[in-house]
């Protein structure tokens, strides 16, 4: 059994909130990079330029890449070895995000309540997903999540009958209608298989995985180089003024269903693709 | 087409310009978001006037992060503009003309925007670092409970736009996508 401490927690959260928010990963970046080289089109080369020296001034000045510094969605792997001490463990998080959002001068942007609105004032609550692993460390991985790509996700429960091309239709379709909103060249997730809420979990983690990795499983693996061609010929283009970047990367992640189902998500984010992780 | 434009956007200057022309905008704007909007249109509803002078005035859909120590405002770049689609109308009809966001508009908008001479300007969505360097003055004007939301006046140098949709209605969404699309 390894004690950890909760402050410690809030130091690691508050940490991370702000090095997400201000440094893009490398693969990230190096997907952007391609891109920029396989534009054709003068707006098109215009906007990756630009979109490559803003995540540039980002890091040199350690400033929020994009003012929508999004919801803090919290992803643990605990060791089931661990014991917490010193306080709650989701007040800990919660502490580690107000601390982050206000020293990182990052914004607040949660209201308190889905309906009647008003802000929380320090971005909290945090979207915390929790899962219980072997051994003895904490695990934490960090994704700011913005809106405007968020809101262009969809989940549909597909019929076992729909099979793959229902799937494939489905991708298409929720890039297509999501067009110019999203802030493209964007980032796709894919979630199929497990229950309503799991397809939608397995499509926010796709997120998380590097751009440059491939599904474990070359059934799904293909697919997803399949799909990201497709959605590439689709014209959308960077920002949407047309071209041959709409994605920079797709993931796919996948569970067992149910023998009556085949829930798909997708999980749409734009090129500000941010995560950290950081093991305590 | 790159272009240099000086800012207020009158019915004159509005009419030259044309979907896909990068330009560089320079003046004051006002920022405003979902909220904002929403208690302007409800103040425009009680006959109330709105905490600026709407006529030829461009209204940037921001909400910036809050400014560091030494800076002027945060990262700002634009926010879904298709969000203020409810609203746009009643802000042209006051005489705003230019709306600088990212995002597909209803046709509502685009009808607004061909019967007042509207001009709907596109900022690189996630470019919020980019854009803040071209922001050389910001002041808060009204509604500093709504905080990221509050309306701003800002005094912008060169700020790299593309025209997405003119006041003809041509859109580039549509006939930027047409050429790249592989059918």
């Amino acid at each position: 059994m390894r004690e950890i401490q909760a402050s410690q927690i809030t130091e690691v959260v508050a940490r991370l909130c702000i090095e997400a928010n201000e440094h893009l990963p490398e693969d990230v970046k190096c997907a952007i990079k391609k891109c920029r080289d396989c534009e054709d089109g003068e707006i098109a080369k215009g906007v990756l330029d630009k979109i490559i020296e803003n995540f540039e001034i980002a890091d040199e000045q350690c400033v929020p890449i994009c003012q929508d510094t999004g919801m803090a969605c919290v992803f643990l792997e605990i060791g089931q070895d661990v014991h917490i001490a010193g306080g709650d463990l989701t007040e800990a998080i919660n502490a580690g995000v107000r601390k982050g959002y206000e020293e990182g001068y990052l914004r607040k942007s949660v209201v308190k309540d889905p309906v009647r609105r008003g802000n929380t004032g320090d971005n909290t609550p945090a979207m915390v997903y929790t899962e219980i692993v072997p051994g003895e460390q904490i695990k934490i991985t960090l994704g700011p999540k913005g809106f405007g790509s968020e809101n262009m996700s969809a989940i549909r429960m597909f019929k076992p009958s729909a099979g793959l091309q229902g799937i494939k239709d489905f991708i298409i379709e929720t890039v297509e209608t999501a067009g110019p909103n999203p802030c493209p060249p964007m980032m796709v997730g894919v979630g199929i298989g497990g229950t309503f809420d799991k397809a939608a979990l397995l499509a926010k983690k796709a997120l998380m995985r590097p751009i440059d990795s491939s599904n474990e499983d070359p059934y799904y693996a293909d697919l997803e180089t399949e799909m990201l061609e497709k959605i590439n010929e689709l014209g959308i283009g960077p920002q949407g003024f047309g071209g041959k970047t709409t994605a920079i990367g797709l993931n796919i992640e996948t569970l067992p269903t149910h023998i009556a189902g085949m829930p798909c998500a997708i999980n749409i984010n734009c090129h500000v693709t941010r995560h950290k992780t950081e093991v305590i | 087409m790159e272009r240099h434009i000086q800012l207020p956007l009158t019915e004159e200057l509005a009419k030259t310009l044309h979907a896909g022309d990068s330009v560089y905008l320079t003046g004051t704007i006002y920022t405003s978001r979902d909220a904002g909007h929403k208690r302007m249109c409800e103040a425009l509803e009680r006959g109330e006037k709105l905490p600026f002078d709407p006529a030829d005035a461009t209204i940037y859909y921001v909400g910036p992060t809050p400014a560091k120590p030494g800076q002027v405002i945060g990262s700002a770049g634009p926010t879904t503009s298709g969000r203020m689609d409810a609203y746009a109308p009643t802000m042209m009809s006051v005489g705003a003309r230019g709306m600088i966001g990212k995002g597909a508009r209803l046709p509502e908008v685009v009808d607004a925007m061909k019967k007042y001479s509207g001009v709907y300007f596109g900022a690189i969505g996630g470019a919020g670092a980019l854009l803040a360097k071209c922001i050389k003055k910001c002041e808060l004007i009204a509604y500093e409970d709504l905080g990221a939301e509050a309306l701003r006046k800002l005094y912008v140098e060169d700020m790299p736009l593309v025209v997405i949709i003119d006041c003809e209605g041509r859109n580039l969404y549509e006939e930027g996508r047409e050429a790249y699309l592989r059918k």
